[in-house]
């Protein structure tokens, strides 16, 4: 039952998957996002505390969320092609931290923006925040990891092997700064997002959750065709598609 | 006959004592740069003691981190420089039995003197005696999963020409839960309160990683050994 | 030396299949395929950058091929790692030696981690390789030749029935030269077998096999 499943993943395959997928995603993307926009900006009613400064919340927690989806994406897929060796995943894992670190950076920039009229200053050390950043951080490790081998099929196995005990860290990380934050902040710090929102301002932000991730998706299947082609320049099937 | 795995953990440590041994410089500079570190800081904020109380436990935690990360970036670099890691690999015991024993050993060399150390330095930021227990357990147990944080990071650059940095970069992320833990629990040892939390938490870290990173380690190794 | 009293399991055999390394673009190793049975020599030559450490390293384990595998009695080496990793020895083209160490604390804790060799028998196989009045010296004063001489002095005393030397004539003088030709034939007395790199005609009181890799 295996051999699907590697035949799936055989790089001309995966190539022509992803370019298959990718406008589908972008469709989706678009749709959605710009339904949540519209609707989020425009129609939903202003918060009664934050008033209209709230509205950044459509870009900065689905950027939030993804930031660790991708996260997530990039340890799986370098975790199957370490374990069965499947290539693909290599290349999967590698298009992905570049999209999450800029993901997490949109986090961030959204966050602190949010921060300003909200408590007076651009950066608060609200443990959202903090482990938003300390996500960049392992973004950076595992992306320079891949850089710094001259072998690149050494730098995936390595950076495939960071994101993995990255993900398993990612729990803890947010565990400890929360129960930092705790015991710092005493609660006065008003916090990013909210649990109880109307239903009018929860649709376009599930809206622009899910056009988030259909961008991510297309994104990311643009990004592993070029990841593909890179690494499968010397194989036949790449010299016909280019007519070398 | 053959050599049992405890038997070849046990010659491997003794290898590291002898060479550290040897060579006592390179197990001083870690502990001369943690002194250094933490004099910085009345230098640079005030020499006022009310005031350093207050820092001590974040100062004394950031000068630890910083110099044990320094003694790793050893850990395997010298062997693989010199090619005997790879004799090591090939010595028909488990790869993951080697790893353990050299990050055991270079934890009694390093992480361990840095504990024995830090009331040293813990004085001199004005830290109450009474605190100290807590603050000697905490640094134990930080250290020591500092050291399994910093076996796969130091496995993962072993063969990179500007691996330090990188090092760092990589370790101290996953570090971080450990500064909190481990700095909120001297803290609150200083303010005479309760720190068997703080100190739980970083106990079930200490085991967490202690199962888990040795197998990471030599995975890593695998992969920069090629 | 006594070890000589001790003989590898008969007819050993170690077999490469289609062997095929890529290292990034460059396909490095293209279908080596090569056989070493129990007395037998096998001599590695060819120019400069033709794979031959390389294979010499997939051989020993210590790379993992694209493609094609290593037996060892007909097992592949990763699944009876344990008993390949005990039946043989591998000298790479340094020394792998500690600075800080003497040549027998080397020794000590090379050897120390395959079988339990006592300080006699240690000395006697730096004895036996010429440098029995190093044995007390850190590595760090020793010249590159006498080095390799406790290197080989190191695979010797892993009493292994597999050596794979990586130019183990590198840095020897003549009689250094003299020496390792003569142990090797001893070796292959015992039924031992051997995987040799050298650049020069190996010459041996017996037949050897050869292998020539090209670019």
């Amino acid at each position: 039952m295996w051999t699907w499943f590697y035949k799936l993943a055989s790089p001309p395959h995966a190539y022509r998957s992803a370019a298959a997928m990718a406008p589908w995603f972008l469709a989706a993307a678009a749709v959605m996002i710009v339904y949540g926009l519209v609707d989020g900006l425009v129609f939903a009613p202003p918060d009664y505390q934050q008033g209209d400064a709230f509205r950044i919340v459509y870009v900065h927690a689905p950027s939030a969320w993804l930031s660790l989806f991708a996260y997530t994406t990039m340890a799986v897929a370098g975790g199957i092609a370490l374990i069965w060796r499947i290539k693909v995943g290599y290349a999967v894992a590698a298009a992905a931290a570049p999209i999450g670190a800029s993901f997490t950076l949109a986090a961030l920039a959204t966050g602190s923006l949010w921060g300003r009229p909200m408590w007076g200053t651009y950066w608060a050390w609200d443990p959202r925040l903090t482990s938003e950043l300390i996500l960049l951080f392992l973004y950076f490790g595992v992306i320079s990891l891949r850089q710094a081998f001259e072998d690149p099929a050494r730098g995936d196995r390595a950076a495939a092997l960071l994101g993995l005990v990255g993900v398993v860290n990612v729990p803890i990380v947010h565990f400890s700064v929360y129960w930092w934050n705790s015991l710092h902040q005493g609660g006065t710090v008003m916090r990013l997002g909210k649990p109880h929102m109307a239903p009018s301002m929860l649709w376009p932000l599930l809206a622009m959750l899910f056009g988030f991730m259909c961008f991510f998706g297309a994104v990311l299947c643009m990004r592993v065709r070029g990841e593909i082609l890179d690494r499968e320049r010397q194989s036949a099937w790449v010299r016909e598609l280019v007519g070398a | 006959m053959s050599v049992g795995v405890l038997e070849a953990m046990s010659l491997v440590v003794r290898r590291e004592m002898r060479l550290a041994f040897r060579r006592p410089d390179q197990l001083l500079q870690p502990l001369v740069f943690f002194l250094i570190v933490t004099t910085l800081f009345p230098l640079s904020l005030s020499p006022e003691l009310s005031l350093l109380r207050d820092m001590a436990p974040g100062v004394l935690w950031v000068a630890a981190l910083l110099s044990s990360l320094l003694s790793l970036e050893t850990l395997f670099k010298g062997d693989a420089e010199d090619g005997t890691l790879e004799q090591l690999t090939l010595s028909a015991q488990p790869l993951v039995a080697i790893v353990i024993a050299k990050t055991i050993a270079h934890w009694l060399l390093s992480g361990a003197a840095l504990v024995l150390m830090s009331p040293l330095v813990a004085t001199a930021l004005a830290i109450p005696v009474g605190a100290f227990p807590t603050m000697l357990a905490s640094l134990a147990l930080g250290t020591l999963t500092l050291s399994w944080l910093g076996a796969i990071g130091a496995g993962l650059t072993v063969g990179l020409r500007r691996g330090s940095v990188l090092l760092s970069l990589i370790v101290l992320p996953l570090a971080m839960p450990l500064l909190i833990f481990g700095a909120s629990a001297t803290d609150r040892a200083i303010g005479g309160e309760g720190s068997a939390g703080a100190l739980y938490f970083l106990a079930a870290l200490c085991v967490f990683t202690c199962t888990l990173a040795p197998f990471a380690a030599a995975a890593a190794l695998r992969i920069t050994l090629e | 030396m006594n070890g000589a009293a001790k003989m590898p399991e008969p007819a050993a055999l170690l077999t490469a299949e289609k062997i095929h390394v890529w290292r990034g673009e460059r396909h490095v190793l293209r279908g080596v395929s090569l056989k070493v049975e129990s007395g037998r020599l096998l001599h590695l030559f060819g120019p400069n950058g033709t794979g031959k450490t390389t294979l010499l390293r997939v051989i020993a384990g210590l790379l993992r091929p694209e493609q094609g595998r290593v037996c060892w009695d007909g097992r592949p080496i990763g699944e009876a790692r344990e008993q390949y990793q005990s039946a043989m020895a591998y000298a790479s083209h340094e020394a792998a030696l500690k600075a800080d160490l003497t040549a027998l604390e080397n020794l000590r804790y090379a050897v120390g981690m395959k079988r339990r060799a006592s300080e006699t028998e240690l000395r006697a196989a730096l004895e036996e390789t010429g440098v029995g009045g190093c044995a007390d010296l850190p590595a760090r004063v020793l010249s590159a030749g006498q080095k390799r001489r406790v290197a080989m002095a190191r695979v010797l005393a892993m009493r292994a029935s597999l050596w794979l030397l990586d130019e183990p004539y590198a840095n020897l003088d003549t009689s250094g030269g003299a020496l390792v030709s003569r142990l090797l034939e001893e070796h292959l007395d015992r039924g031992g077998l051997a995987l040799v790199i050298a650049h020069h005609a190996l010459e041996l009181g017996r037949s050897i096999d050869r292998l020539e890799l090209s670019p």
